[in-house]
């Protein structure tokens, strides 16, 4: 009875300390300073059509390569926790039902689609409301139907980690690469930056994206593959 | 002011937000089932994301995402908030798959799905 009163209590007080922020919400009629300059700074300095990319990767990148740090640690932990000899022998094999042919076709057909949708994704990620994480999670999502249509199937954890840590490592000497030639650290202006709005532009924002795309694909699959349970 | 322009004029995004706050804290402090913990992190953090989101809405602006010319910096909301939750629902998502793993291994080393099974009570 105590506890009840004792969350409602907890649950009002926030409430009431959430209500001026929900009040405010919108209320401002114009940017402040720092959207103002990032706004401004985007398309000008970096030619990035879509400024919250512009924003992630480059100003601040360096808060993305610390995400995909983080993502990487939440992986390797899920990975670690859910091996098969962990969890111990509980769990059958192979007593799971197979899919019908109908399934198995139609997965396959689709999850290549996906795969390719998420590419398509993280390349526009400079130019559309797209990038990296949101086209890793649609090639994650391939994955899923993969695994969900073919319980027994695993994925190939080599080549997985192979794409993972060369992308990992790829964007780390893309950043460096903008330190050495005197730009800055994680600065795109180490390619050309091109016009708003072609494919090949805002410098190396779109190589840095679908690198963090092919990472956070790897990483998701990955994790999705240990919650199945029986990793080796 | 009556009650309908009242409505009206709420952020159709903060008020959910902080209701969805409101009920994932609720379920991190009532309920002892170690799953429905983690399910209640999500639904507060989803809450979280919401209200960042509509803090940085301006009325009457469009995406920050230029194009041929038509759409001007002036016309733009902040970016700010929409990169930070942005990158907090990536990491939302991992940190879950993290709780869930761990409430799974509790689970298949015998003990039991209840938080006040171990050792540790709640309160």
């Amino acid at each position: 009875m105590m506890r009840r009163f004792l969350v409602l209590a907890v649950i009002i007080a926030l409430g009431t300390a959430l209500w001026p922020l929900v009040m405010g919400a919108g209320v401002v009629d114009v940017p402040a300073a720092l959207p103002s300059a990032y706004l401004d700074g985007a398309p000008k300095d970096f030619g990035a059509a879509n400024v919250v990319t512009a924003i992630v990767v480059s100003y601040r990148g360096f808060d993305t390569l610390g995400e995909v740090a983080v993502l990487f640690a939440a992986t390797a932990g899920v990975g670690s926790l859910l091996s098969r000899k962990r969890l111990g022998t509980g769990l059958p094999a192979s007593g799971r039902r197979h899919g019908t042919e109908i399934l198995g076709t139609a997965s396959r057909l689709l999850s290549s689609l996906l795969v390719m949708f998420g590419v398509y994704i993280f390349m526009h990620g400079h130019l559309t409301p797209g990038g990296g994480f949101q086209g890793g999670v649609v090639i994650a999502t391939a994955m899923l139907l993969a695994l969900l249509s073919n319980p027994d199937s695993h994925l190939a954890h080599g080549a997985m980690t192979a794409v993972e840590s060369l992308s990992g490592a790829a964007y780390v000497v893309l950043a460096l690469l903008g330190a050495f030639l005197g730009l800055g650290f994680l600065d795109p202006r180490i390619l050309p930056t091109g016009s708003i709005g072609a494919l090949v532009s805002a410098g190396s924002i779109p190589l840095i994206y679908s690198l963090i795309g092919l990472k956070v694909g790897a990483e998701l699959s990955g994790i999705l593959d240990a919650l199945k349970g029986d990793r080796a | 002011m009556n009650v309908l322009d009242f409505l009206a004029w709420l952020n159709p995004v903060a008020v959910p937000g902080a209701i969805l706050i409101l009920v994932g804290l609720w379920g991190i402090l009532a309920r002892p089932n170690l799953f429905k913990i983690a399910v209640a992190f999500c639904v507060l953090e989803t809450g979280v994301n919401m209200l960042i989101l509509s803090v940085g809405y301006i009325r009457g602006r469009t995406a920050p995402i230029f194009d041929d010319g038509a759409r001007t910096a002036a016309r733009m909301t902040d970016p700010v908030p929409q990169a930070l939750v942005l990158t907090a629902i990536v990491i939302g998502l991992a940190v879950t798959a993290l709780m869930l793993s761990y409430a799974v291994r509790l689970r298949t080393g015998g003990g039991a799905s209840s938080i006040e099974a171990y050792g540790e009570e709640k309160w």
